[in-house]
C-alpha cells in the first residue's frame, strides 16, 4: 500500500525539516544567544584535582581584574533552599554548587568569575591560581570494593534471569567465555551547557538547553525554594543533548546562582573541557559473557556480568546487562551488574544508555560462539531468535527482526561472506571483512500533555513543553497535529520548547516521539470531539444529528461519516457559535495494561563492511547497511538521519571514543575534542537505513517506537565483527584501535 | 586603551572601537554585533563550529584575534542569503538533511561554501568528506552533509558531476 494511503496526510510524507531554514540562515537562537538588557558573563574555575579539597583561591587578583563584578566562592555564594546533595528520588542528581571546599572529581566547579565581559570574566578565572590539598584517588574500574547496587540504569532491577544457568552451561556441547571491556565516554553535544540567566524579584526567566523543560523547572524551584510557577525554562533550539541534558547540570545552576549574586542577568557557558566531569558520562565497563550452545547452535545458558563504576558521591550504574533480557533466546539466562566507587563525576545516561556498551560485548560473543560452531554469524541469530521476550515469555508488541536481518542481507550482500577470517581484499590489498550485529531498544513512554486549539480562523494551534534536539520534534509533533485535526501541516502552529507550556515530557530514551506523539494526537481528537459537539448539536449545521461519532475531520472540515458530502469548514462551525476557538488537552502516556501483557522493542540488523591495513592496522568502516523495524514511521526522512545518527556513534563507540583518566591524578588526559575522538566526515563510510515495515497495534494509539538510539546497538558488535573476519584478531577491549591490532 | 578596526561584515563596513585586545573574533561577532550564527563549540579550533569566510577564505574564528584583522572583509551565515532566496549551499542542507540539531550548522555551511570556492574536490564524494573534516557534527549528520556539498557544489559550479541519491528508499 502506498505510504501516503497507510499513513494520514502528514504522518509517513518525508518531509525538510520546519525548522530547517531557521537553521541553515542562522536565526536559530540556541541559549547562549540570548543578551538580555545589562548582561554580565561568568566563567567557571574548575578543579585540577580529583579529591580533596580547595585550600586557597586568589580571589584579589581576579576581583582587581578590570571588569570583574564578583568572585562566587563557597564564601559567598547565594543561599539555597535545600542542600544540592539531598536526594529525593534516583533521578535527582547530586551537584556541585559552591556548598563547600570539598573536591571529589576534577573538573568540578570551584569558583565563578562574573565580569562585564567574556574576556575579564575568563581571565579573572585563570587569576584564581587555586591551591589545593589532594587526597590520593581511585579512578580505575574494578579497584575499590566491588558491591551489587540496589538498581541500575533508570531503576531496573540490578540482577535478572531465568531457568538454571548452571545446568544450562553443563549442558551445552560448545561454550565460550570472554571479557570486554568499554571505554568512559563523554556526550560532547556540540552546545556547551550554557545558561542565561534573569531574576526579577523571585521570578526567574532562564535560556538553557535541557531534554526535560519540567524536570529542570521542578529541579531549579526545588533549590531556590520558589514555585515552579515563578520560572520559565525557554529552550526552543537545543544543540544536542544525548543524555547530558536530561536532567540540568551543576554549571546550569551556577549561571542562575551567579545573576542571583549580581542582580543582573548573566550568561554563563561551560567551556568544552570544562564538559569533563559536572555534566555526566558513560561509566566504563567490563562485561563477562559466558555463552553455552548445542552443537546446533541453541543457545543453553547466556550468562551477561558488568562490573563498572560509579562516583563517590551518587549513584547511576550503566546497565549494560538489561539487552540481554530481552534480545536472544536461551535456556538459561543471567544477567548480573555490580560497581565499585571512584574519584569521578557522576555517570548519567548517554545514548543508548545500557544497551550501546552491552550491545558491543554481546554481539561479539555471539560471533565468537558461531565461530567454535562453525556456524554463519545470521544464522545462529536466527536460531536463537526470540520469538516471545525470553525471560518473562511476555509475547512481542510487534517484531520485525527477522524481516530486517533478510534485507539487510539482501542489500548488503551477506550470503557471498566466506565464512573464515582473512579471505578477503580490495584492490589495494587492504584487508575486507564483514560483520553482523543486531540492534535493539526499548520502545518505552514517558507522560506528557499537549494542548490542541482550533481557531476561528481555520488554523490550529498545537502546544507541548517537548524538546527538539535534532530529532524532529518540531516537524514531527506538528504532522501528528495537523493529521489528528484533519488539517494541512501549513495550518497548524506548533509551540514546543517553552516551560509555560503543558508538560512535554522527555526528550530522551527515545520516547519523546511516542509520548509527544500520542499526548498531541489526543488533544488534536479532543479538540476536534468538541468542535463537533458545537456542530451536531447546533441544528443550523448540515453535521445536526450526526452524534460524535458519526463525523470526521479532513481538511478543515468536519464531514458527515454516512454522507461524506454533508460537511462544515472549522470556521462556519466556531463563526455560528461565536467562539474564537475550541481548546483541549490530551495526555501522552502508555497504556498500563498493553504494557504488562506485552513486550516492546524496536529491532534491527546492521551489517558492517571494514578495511585493514595489514601492515599498519589502519581501520575503516567502508560499508554500514542497517535495516531497522520500529513501528509507524512519522517522518522517514527524518527517521532515516536519527538511524544514521545512531550508527555514527556505533562507529564511534567501535573505533573511536575513549576518555584517559590518569590513574594517579585521576584526571581526564584528553578532555578536549582534538584527543577526545569522535568520527569526522571522512570516518563515515557510505551508509544505507532501510525502514522496514512494522504495525503495532499496542504500543501507543500511533503505533510509534523511537529512533533515537537503536542506531548504535548492533553497529558497534558488527564493526567488531568486521574488524575480526578482517583481520582474524579478536579485540575485546573497545574501541578496537590499531595498536590493539599489531600488539 | 583601545584598538580601533573597520570591518566589512557581509557587505556592510563597520567601524569598531576595541577596548580589549584580547576579542576574537567569534566573540566580537557573538557578543558585540549580535551576530550569534557563528557557534562556539571548543573555542580552541577544534570543533569548526565558528567558521566563517575572511575574504572567502574559511577560518576558525575562535582562533583569529579581532584586532589582527582590521580591513578584512568576513562572511557570515547570516550574511549568505540574498533577501530570501537560500544560498545553494543553505538549500542544499535543508532538502539533504544535512543537520539535525543545528548547532555545527552555520560552520558547516560556511565550510561548505569555501571549500567549493577553493576548487580542489570536484564532484568527488571522497575528497568532499576529507575537506569537510574540519568541521564536527556529533549528531551524526554526515551523510546529509557530504549530499549537500556535492549537490551545491553542481549547482554553483556547473554540471560537471550531479551526485547520485545514496539513500536507499524505503523497503516497503
Amino acid at each position: 500500500m502506498p505510504e501516503r494511503q497507510r499513513h494520514g496526510a502528514s504522518i509517513g510524507q518525508p518531509l525538510t525539516r520546519r525548522d530547517g531554514p531557521d537553521k541553515v540562515t542562522g536565526a536559530a537562537r540556541y541559549s547562549a544567544d540570548f543578551k538580555p538588557e545589562g548582561l554580565a558573563h561568568a566563567v567557571m574555575a574548575v578543579s585540577s584535582i580529583a579529591r580533596g579539597r580547595v585550600t586557597h583561591r586568589d580571589i584579589a587578583a581576579a576581583q582587581a581584574h578590570p571588569g570583574v563584578i564578583a568572585v562566587m566562592t563557597p564564601e559567598n555564594a547565594p543561599a539555597l533552599a535545600k542542600s544540592p546533595d539531598q536526594k529525593d528520588n534516583p533521578f535527582t542528581f547530586r551537584l556541585d554548587l559552591l556548598q563547600n571546599d570539598g573536591v571529589r572529581y576534577a573538573n568540578q566547579p570551584i569558583a565563578v568569575v562574573i565580569a562585564e565581559t567574556l574576556e575579564a570574566a575568563t581571565e579573572g578565572a585563570a587569576l584564581l591560581a587555586p591551591r589545593y590539598e589532594a587526597e590520593p584517588v581511585s579512578v580505575t574500574l574494578g579497584a575499590g570494593e566491588i558491591f551489587s547496587p540496589d538498581t541500575i540504569g533508570a531503576g531496573s532491577a540490578t540482577d535478572e534471569g531465568s531457568g538454571d544457568l548452571a545446568a544450562g552451561l553443563a549442558a551445552a556441547e560448545t561454550r565460550i567465555a570472554a571479557t570486554y571491556d568499554t571505554a568512559a565516554q563523554y556526550h560532547n553535544a556540540l552546545e556547551p551547557h550554557s545558561c542565561v540567566a534573569e531574576w526579577d524579584g523571585d521570578r526567574l526567566t532562564l535560556h538553557t538547553p535541557t531534554q526535560a523543560l519540567w524536570i529542570a523547572k521542578g529541579r531549579i524551584a526545588d533549590l531556590f525554594g520558589i514555585p515552579p510557577e515563578n520560572i520559565q525554562v525557554v529552550c526552543h533550539y537545543l544543540g544536542g543533548g544525548f543524555g547530558s541534558k536530561g536532567f540540568i547540570a551543576a554549571p546550569q545552576i551556577l549561571g542562575i546562582m551567579a545573576a542571583k549574586m549580581v542582580g543582573r542577568p548573566v550568561k554563563l557557558v561551560t567551556r568544552r573541557e570544562q564538559m569533563f566531569g559536572p555534566v555526566g558520562h558513560r561509566a566504563a565497563t567490563r562485561q563477562t559473557l559466558r555463552l553455552g550452545a548445542s552443537r546446533n547452535g541453541t543457545l543453553t545458558a547466556l550468562d551477561h556480568h558488568t562490573l563498572t563504576l560509579t562516583s563517590r558521591h551518587d549513584d547511576f550504574v550503566e546497565p549494560s546487562g538489561i539487552l540481554s533480557r530481552h534480545l536472544y533466546a536461551a535456556g538459561a539466562i543471567a544477567t548480573t551488574h555490580a560497581v565499585s566507587r571512584a574519584d569521578i563525576g557522576t555517570p548519567i545516561f548517554m545514548r543508548a544508555p545500557g544497551e550501546a556498551s552491552g550491545s558491543v560485548a554481546v554481539e561479539s560473543a555471539l560471533d565468537e560462539l558461531a565461530l567454535e560452531l562453525d556456524l554463519d554469524p545470521l544464522e545462529i541469530r536466527l536460531r536463537n531468535y526470540a520469538e516471545v521476550e525470553p525471560i518473562t515469555h511476555r509475547p512481542f508488541s510487534s517484531k520485525a527482526l527477522r524481516e530486517c536481518y533478510a534485507q539487510g542481507a539482501a542489500r548488503f550482500g551477506w550470503a557471498a561472506r566466506p565464512r573464515q577470517p582473512r579471505q578477503m581484499r580490495d584492490a589495494d590489498g587492504l584487508l575486507v571483512g564483514w560483520g553482523l550485529g543486531t540492534a535493539t531498544y526499548p520502545a518505552g513512554m514517558m507522560q506528557g500533555e499537549a494542548r490542541a486549539t482550533i481557531r476561528a480562523d481555520g488554523t490550529a494551534l498545537i502546544e507541548t513543553a517537548a524538546q527538539d534536539m535534532g530529532q524532529g520534534a518540531w516537524t514531527v509533533l506538528a504532522q501528528i497535529g495537523a493529521d489528528g485535526l484533519g488539517l494541512p501541516i501549513a495550518q497548524v502552529e506548533l509551540r514546543i520548547g517553552d516551560s509555560n507550556l503543558p508538560n512535554g515530557g522527555l526528550a530522551g530514551g527515545s520516547t519523546g516521539t511516542a509520548t509527544g506523539g500520542t499526548a498531541v494526537h489526543n488533544a488534536a481528537q479532543a479538540a476536534i470531539a468538541e468542535l463537533a459537539d458545537l456542530a451536531v448539536n447546533d441544528p443550523a449545521s448540515p453535521l445536526y444529528g450526526a452524534g460524535n461519532a458519526g463525523v470526521t475531520a479532513r481538511d478543515g472540515r468536519l464531514a458527515r461519516n454516512d454522507d461524506p458530502a454533508r460537511s462544515e469548514a472549522f470556521s462556519e462551525i466556531l463563526g455560528r457559535a461565536g467562539k474564537a476557538s475550541v481548546e483541549a488537552k490530551g495526555q501522552g502516556a502508555g497504556d498500563p495494561a498493553s504494557r504488562k501483557a506485552y513486550a516492546m522493542h524496536a529491532h534491527g540488523a546492521v551489517y558492517a563492511e571494514v578495511k585493514v591495513d595489514p601492515d599498519l592496522g589502519q581501520i575503516r568502516v567502508t560499508r554500514l547497511v542497517g535495516a531497522f523495524a520500529a513501528g509507524r514511521i512519522v517522518n522517514p526522512h527524518l527517521v532515516r538521519s536519527q538511524y544514521y545518527g545512531g550508527m555514527i556513534w556505533g562507529v564511534s563507540l567501535a573505533l573511536h571514543e575513549h576518555a584517559v583518566l590518569d590513574p594517579r591524578s585521576g584526571r581526564v588526559m584528553n578532555g578536549n575534542l582534538a584527543e577526545y575522538h569522535i568520527p569526522v566526515n571522512a570516518d563515515v563510510p557510505a551508509m544505507e537505513a532501510i525502514l522496514v515495515e512494522e504495525h503495532d497495534p499496542h504500543v501507543n494509539p500511533l503505533g510509534i517506537k523511537g529512533v533515537g538510539e537503536i542506531g548504535i546497538t548492533g553497529t558497534a558488535g558488527a564493526i567488531a565483527n568486521a574488524v575480526w573476519h578482517a583481520t582474524g584478531v579478536r579485540v575485546r577491549d573497545i574501541p578496537i584501535t590499531l595498536d590493539k591490532l599489531l600488539g | 586603551m583601545s584598538f580601533p578596526i573597520t570591518l566589512t561584515v557581509n557587505g556592510t563596513a563597520r567601524s569598531i572601537v576595541l577596548e580589549d585586545a584580547r576579542v576574537t573574533l567569534l566573540d566580537l561577532l557573538r557578543e558585540r554585533l549580535d551576530l550569534t550564527g557563528a557557534k562556539k563549540g571548543c573555542d580552541r579550533g577544534q570543533c569548526g563550529a565558528c567558521t566563517i569566510l575572511i575574504d572567502g577564505v574559511r577560518v576558525n574564528s575562535c582562533l583569529a584575534l579581532a584586532v589582527s584583522h582590521d580591513g578584512a572583509a568576513i562572511t557570515t551565515i547570516e550574511g549568505l542569503a540574498q533577501n530570501e532566496a537560500l544560498h545553494p549551499v543553505q538549500a542544499a542542507f535543508l532538502e539533504h538533511d544535512g543537520f539535525q540539531c543545528g548547532f555545527c550548522t552555520p560552520g558547516q555551511i560556511l565550510s561548505a561554501v569555501g571549500l567549493i570556492q577553493e576548487g580542489q574536490t570536484g564532484g568527488d564524494p571522497e575528497r568532499v568528506r576529507e575537506g569537510m573534516s574540519g568541521n564536527l557534527c556529533r549528531c551524526g549528520a554526515y551523510a546529509g552533509i557530504t549530499q549537500a556539498v556535492l549537490m551545491a557544489h553542481a549547482q554553483m559550479t556547473g554540471p560537471d558531476v550531479l551526485p547520485g541519491r545514496q539513500i536507499a528508499e524505503d523497503a516497503a
